[in-house]
């Protein structure tokens, strides 16, 4: 089954994201507290709540997705600035690029929107999988989401199978020496610790999930 | 347990930390018409002296923005704590203090700080604002010295800042201001020890944990891990093991110069880092070193960090000039006077 996605649940989606990151914060700080320096679930709340009341002053009846990916990147990143900041705006303005010209969203091009939000990333920060960011989470979900939408699944199906993949890469940065980042200079103190980024990119994938499951 | 601080609303601190400055510091600072968060200096931009822009997250106070004044930095871009600065607030540092010779970026390399200024010297380059970039690596501490551009910087930006932004004040062109900022950088050595933990306003927890009797040598000053934990020993054995590994990669002949800083990571006082600077001056005595130019305070903190740092500068005779060389700042006033 095929819906429209609309501004207002682009609108909605960062909401969701918004009010996940202030569940999170303090674990999340936790996490950065272990390897680093104990901001990254500041920085993530302060960004997405930031995104999502600019994107909620956009009038929907003039508004198209690219102008609310741009909006929530402009917002995102210069209420917070840090690494988080240049990461999140360049994936959001990536998927502004995708949805360009189209007034409303369908499953594909959602599918779309996703695979570039990883890809903005991955180009912003220069990292490859396997060094203990972000980037261990999103690029895997990334390549599920693609795989499970070329096999025909449902967006919903398609959203399962990134998070799964982003909880897999979450979990599995516990054992990576990071060579990117602020922890980077911990060596193998690092391993044995999920890396924040990484938690925190899960978290952004469980709320698309949540958002499209019909 | 929640720390204790003197603070009104934790999402509200750098801003209300800038209103004071500003307050305290009118003759120096002022921040950019409509951008709260670039401060430049009152004096200047002046016409074909290239711009010296600093900038990085807040908590490192006076580092960064009491660097900023004549003969030193000509803006400072304000982050949240801990945090790089968005580019805006960098772009309008840059465009506030241009004054037709190009503008240097000068910051702690870090993976934020390289992409917020990465971010606006693209952004600058589409108005014609030439921006370079010179990172300080200082932090011996944090990669070892075959990957010294994967280094921190820390507080030995105060050296390196001072003799970019003194080459500046005496004119040089871009491309000697960057050759400077590169070989002062190149010439300058930290290694830091922390004793307790600091704590964000906005968590009001600490940010690592550390044991009641245990100290940690080569911790970054945002509380990054550093090379060994270990019980907390003398504050001579310790200065030993923190100079040990600077004159280990400085590799100074007898005879020559340095500038000495014994920095406090927030919460060690004075009197501690006057007994550790006995033993600075003990140890590069027997050397036979001198030391041209001591600091000792707060210079690079971390919040309320207890613990301090140890930077020496290698000094020669054009790096000596520029640390000589007169400036006015907000929060650090240098020249002949403090010799």
């Amino acid at each position: 089954m095929t819906k429209t996605i609309t501004v207002d649940d682009l609108k909605s989606l960062l909401n969701v994201i918004a009010e996940a990151m202030t569940r999170e914060r303090d674990r999340l700080c936790e996490l950065d507290g272990v390897i680093g320096d104990a901001d990254h679930g500041i920085a993530m709340e302060l960004g997405f709540s930031a995104a999502a009341k600019a994107v909620a002053a956009l009038d929907s009846a003039t508004s198209d997705p690219t102008l609310v990916f741009n909006t929530a990147a402009k917002a995102f990143l210069n209420a917070v600035g840090a690494s988080s900041g240049p990461l999140y705006a360049t994936a959001l303005m990536r998927a502004g690029a995708v949805a360009k010209g189209k007034s409303s969203l369908t499953d594909d091009d959602m599918v779309d929107v996703f695979v570039s939000l990883a890809r903005g990333i991955q180009d912003r920060g220069k990292a490859e999988i396997g060094e203990k960011t972000m980037v261990d989470a999103w690029a895997p979900a990334a390549t599920a989401c693609r795989a499970a939408r070329e096999k025909g699944m449902s967006l919903e199906a398609c959203l399962s199978e990134a998070l799964a993949a982003a909880e897999a890469g979450t979990e599995a940065t516990k054992d990576m020496v990071a060579t990117k980042g602020r922890s980077s200079r911990l060596g193998e103190r690092a391993i044995g610790h999920i890396d924040p980024g990484a938690a925190s990119a899960t978290v952004v994938v469980s709320c698309f999930k949540a958002l499209f499951l019909s | 347990m929640k720390t204790k601080k003197l603070i009104n609303d934790g999402a509200a601190a750098v801003d209300e930390m800038l209103a004071g400055i500003l307050a305290a510091h009118p003759r120096h600072l002022r921040a950019v018409e409509g951008a709260p968060r670039s401060i430049i200096a009152n004096e200047g931009p002046r016409s074909g002296k290239v711009g010296l822009v600093i900038g990085g997250g807040s908590g490192h106070e006076p580092t960064f923005l009491g660097f900023v004044g004549k003969g030193l930095a000509d803006a400072a871009a304000i982050g949240n704590v801990f945090a790089s600065p968005p580019p805006d607030p960098i772009i309008e540092c840059a465009k506030a203090v241009d004054g037709g010779a190009g503008v240097l970026f000068m910051y702690g390399n870090y993976a934020g700080d390289v992409m917020n200024f990465d971010m606006a010297a693209e952004m600058l380059a589409m108005d014609d604002i030439e921006a370079r970039t010179v990172l300080t690596t200082d932090d011996v501490a944090s990669a070892p010295i075959d990957q010294g551009e994967r280094r921190r910087g820390v507080a030995g930006n105060v050296f390196i800042f001072k003799a970019a932004g003194a080459a500046c004040d005496l004119m040089y062109s871009l491309d000697e201001v960057e050759r400077v900022a590169r070989w002062a950088n190149d010439r300058t050595y930290t290694m830091g020890v922390a004793l307790s933990p600091c704590s964000l306003p906005q968590t009001l927890r600490p940010n690592f944990q550390l044991g009641d009797d245990e100290m940690e040598i080569g911790m970054g000053i945002h509380g990054e891990p550093g090379i060994a934990r270990g019980p907390l020993r003398s504050a001579d054995e310790v200065t030993a093991e923190l100079l040990d590994r600077i004159l280990g990669e400085m590799k100074p002949k007898r005879g020559d110069h340095v500038a000495v800083l014994v920095n406090s990571l927030g919460s060690t006082p004075l009197m501690e880092l006057y007994i550790m600077m006995r033993k600075v001056k003990m140890t590069l005595d027997a050397a036979g070193i001198e030391i041209h130019l001591s600091l000792v305070g707060n210079y690079c903190t971390s919040l309320e960090m207890a613990g301090a740092s140890i930077t020496l500068m290698h000094l020669d005779d054009e790096l000596q000039r520029l640390i000589d060389h007169p400036c006015d700042c907000a929060m650090f006033r240098s020249g002949e006077v403090l010799r």
